[in-house]
């Protein structure tokens, strides 16, 4: 058992590194799907509804690369991941982005050997808490069990936070999002710990989410991105291209609304590159003409994607404070088509 | 006259490697050995030229870089700022201690339960049936996610302990509080206490002995001796005069009379759990994974056991219990001096199998988040460090020398239970 096991990994970390060698873009063609590694369930950013269709903010990023690539938003292979087993599956081939909310690291960049191709929400770490806990800051959390997703940036930020401030807590660590939310609301912790956007799709999946509230403290900057591996540049360029087009979509106001008439031709030049009446930007990502215009059609721009997912309008309420286009005061801000 | 002479020496022919059964197997071998060897540089080789084509290197430096995490159940001290190598160190404990905890339970359940199997009350033996056939034929995996379910779901949180209207109070005179994060027990104390010695100063395989720990065990083990030695003499003297003294008080003094004086002399009280703030602090605390992985792996492991021991019960002829009952034995004695000794010449070498299964099987430890070495070297070190193959390779090592010290152990222990020809 212990000899299958070791020749297993062996073969395995084989095989799968053999995979993961340049050409993920052809092999996505060949393939005729896009493998993309998503959450196993968060509402708002990646989560099947009824009807097993996936959807949500990070969902729509893969779409938007499926259109692009392969000229079909719906040709994709929706692959769940936990926060543990999210690097081994895009290190090992399985899939060919991950799109579940990830943090851009030091280490994750450089050291885990991945290329994050931008940033499509600006996050940090917060607390929920029952309200009837009378809790109104995390400085007061001494001695509480506090609920974590192992795996993640914010198990070892929280580490830290009660380091620095000296106070104790019992870590309950926890594999998804599902489990923690099951341990949260029977009470066996008294505090839920994650990205606060995570916190607010959490949230709105609640029975009463009034009864919670999620505390002031920010105790973290959690960049969160689309990634690949590291060493295929190609592929690297294909989605964070991809991904600025939706931005930059945004900016100059593209919309699925209007993009038919706008692609007819404008006279702003630098829609016309993106949407490919003018310019060979396509060709150059090894694309045609049009990667971009399907891109947006799949879902919308940046704006309407995040306004359908995660907006102020849904239940997970989520304003766009620094992650609102750079001409309003937010981070959000394309590297120009040119 | 005839001669009898020698068979012609046949030159050696290459086909007779495959046809002539003196040299057939040597030459399967062989082959085999070349095959399996070609596999094995194939493999090593791939993985090396893949580890470098993704940039990786074997590299075992990241076990001394801070951990930076928190692991809630800790037999030593530690803090985020210790070692990889310290956390991994923390998990082994953590494994060992379900793996005894657990060995230990799931013997004596199934000792009871394959005895009690075989029993002429209709009730019990159906109900030891269907105990058996539960536990042995749904996956572990659900058993341990079922266990915690059922603890978080159904035992009141420490909140519920509080204030004037409390709607669930602690048991035993408020000395345990069962909670959904887990139970609370008193915990001993010494108000006089010896101290710790510490070993490896401040390394990361530092780690402290109680000298109350010590001095107890010494002092038990001395009373034991002497409780031994005083039935040994008993029985002499029963063979020399038929007559047995009565000796249990004197047995039970020797063990129990300086155990007391120690833990008086050293300050012993108990030290109880007590709501405070968010949970229940003093006592000690058995954690709802630590509970859920004990009992879910013991109850598995007992099922099995139960059939192995019930096995073992059968095989031993029926005249042999005939042949004592005629002696006059009564029925336990029938069963404890004369078929158990001799069954377990049949049930430790499978029990040995079972003990490995349930240290294996409490890798499982992760579903509760229970930190064994799995959720610690093999977890969360391994996906923050990306050292997958160092942490797996490792990982492997360690269940391996854990699994043949325990074979060893219980092999030794065979020796010494099997058939002794004279
Ligand atoms: N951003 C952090 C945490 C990401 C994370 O695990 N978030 C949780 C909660 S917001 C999640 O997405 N869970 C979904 C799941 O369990 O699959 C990281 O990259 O390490």
């Amino acid at each position: 058992m212990k000899k299958t096991v070791f020749w297993g990994v062996l073969t395995v970390a084989g095989l799968a590194a053999g995979a993961a060698a340049a050409g993920t873009m052809d092999d996505v063609k060949a393939r005729g799907k896009l493998n993309c590694g998503v959450s196993t369930g968060l509402v708002g950013f990646s989560a099947p509804d009824a009807n097993g269709e996936w959807g949500g903010f990070d969902v729509a990023v893969c779409r938007a690369v499926a259109a692009a690539v392969l000229g079909d938003p719906s040709a994709v292979e929706f692959v769940p991941t936990t926060g543990k087993t999210r690097f081994t599956a895009l290190a090992s081939g399985e899939i060919d982005v991950l799109a579940r909310n990830t943090t851009w690291t030091f280490s994750r960049d450089v050291d885990l050997k991945f290329e994050f191709v931008g940033v499509n929400y600006y996050d940090g770490q917060g607390f929920m808490v029952p309200k009837s806990l009378g809790v109104s800051s995390a400085k007061e959390l001494d001695g509480a069990t506090v609920c974590i997703q192992t795996g993640t940036t914010t198990e070892l930020n929280l580490a830290d936070f009660f380091r620095a401030n000296n106070i104790s807590y019992e870590p309950v660590p926890i594999e998804t999002n599902a489990e923690a939310q099951q341990q949260y609301l029977a009470g066996a912790c008294d505090v839920y710990t994650t990205d606060a956007s995570g916190l607010a799709a959490t949230r709105a999946t609640f029975e009463n989410p009034g009864d919670h509230v999620i505390l002031p403290e920010i105790i973290s900057k959690e960049p969160l991105g689309p990634l690949v591996r590291h060493g295929d540049s190609e592929w690297g360029d294909v989605v964070r291209w991809t991904l600025n087009a939706l931005i930059a979509a945004e900016e100059y106001g593209i919309t699925s609304a209007n993009i038919e008439e706008l692609s007819k031709g404008t006279n702003n030049p630098e829609i016309n590159r993106m949407l490919g009446t003018e310019g060979t930007l396509g060709e150059m990502l090894g694309l045609d003409k049009e990667w971009a215009k399907r891109a947006i059609s799949a879902g919308g721009n940046y704006g309407e994607i995040f306004a359908k997912t995660i907006g102020e309008n849904t239940p997970v309420g989520l304003a766009r404070g620094l992650n609102a286009q750079w001409t309003d005061g937010g981070l959000m801000y394309s590297p120009p088509f040119r | 006259m005839t001669t009898i002479t020698d068979p012609p020496k046949q030159q050696f022919r290459l086909s007779m490697l495959i046809y002539d059964t003196r040299y057939r197997s040597a030459t399967i071998q062989v082959v085999a050995l070349i095959a399996f060897m070609l596999l094995a540089a194939w493999l090593i080789d791939n993985t090396a030229r893949n580890m470098m084509l993704l940039g990786k290197t074997i590299n075992f430096g990241f076990f001394g870089e801070p951990a930076s995490y928190d692991i809630n159940q800790r037999l030593l001290d530690y803090t985020s700022r210790d070692t990889h190598l310290r956390a991994a160190l923390i998990g082994l404990l953590n494994t060992l201690v379900v793996a005894i905890l657990g060995c230990a339970t799931a013997t004596a359940v199934g000792v009871l339960v394959g005895v009690l199997r075989l029993s002429h009350n209709w009730l019990i033996a159906r109900l030891m049936t269907i105990y058996v056939e539960m536990f042995r034929n749904v996956p572990v995996l659900l058993w341990i996610v079922f266990i915690m379910a059922i603890m978080i779901e159904t035992l009141p949180a420490p909140s519920a302990f509080r204030g004037d209207n409390a709607t669930a109070s602690m048991l035993l005179g408020d000395t345990v509080a069962l909670t959904n994060r887990g139970i609370y027990i008193p915990e001993a104390l010494f108000s006089r206490s010896l101290g710790d010695i510490h070993f490896f100063g401040a390394s990361s395989l530092r780690f402290d002995v109680s000298l109350d720990l010590i001095a107890f065990l010494i002092v038990l083990g001395a009373g034991l001796w002497a409780s031994h030695r005083i039935k040994r003499r008993a029985d002499r003297m029963q063979e020399e005069t038929g007559n047995r003294p009565t000796t249990w008080y004197l047995r039970v003094g020797v063990v129990l009379v300086p155990v007391v004086i120690l833990l008086v002399a050293l300050g012993f009280h108990l030290g109880y759990p007590e709501l405070k703030g968010f949970n229940f602090s003093g006592g000690t605390h058995l954690r709802n994974s630590l509970i859920a992985l004990w009992l879910a792996l013991s109850l598995y492991t007992a099922a099995f056991i139960a059939e192995i021991v019930r096995a073992g019960i059968l095989a031993i002829s029926n005249g042999q219990t005939e042949a004592a009952a005629a002696l006059g034995l009564r029925p336990g004695r029938v069963m404890r001096l004369v078929i158990l000794p001799q069954a377990l010449r049949v049930i430790v070498p499978p029990l040995i199998s079972q003990y490995l299964n349930l240290t294996k099987n409490s890798s499982l430890a992760i579903a509760v988040g229970y930190m064994d070495i799995t959720g610690t070297l093999g977890g969360i070190t391994m996906n923050q460090t990306g050292k997958e193959l160092e942490c797996v390779l490792l990982l492997m090592l360690i269940y391996l020398i854990i699994s043949l010290s325990i074979s060893g152990v219980m092999n030794w222990y065979n020796e010494s239970v099997k058939l002794k020809e004279r």
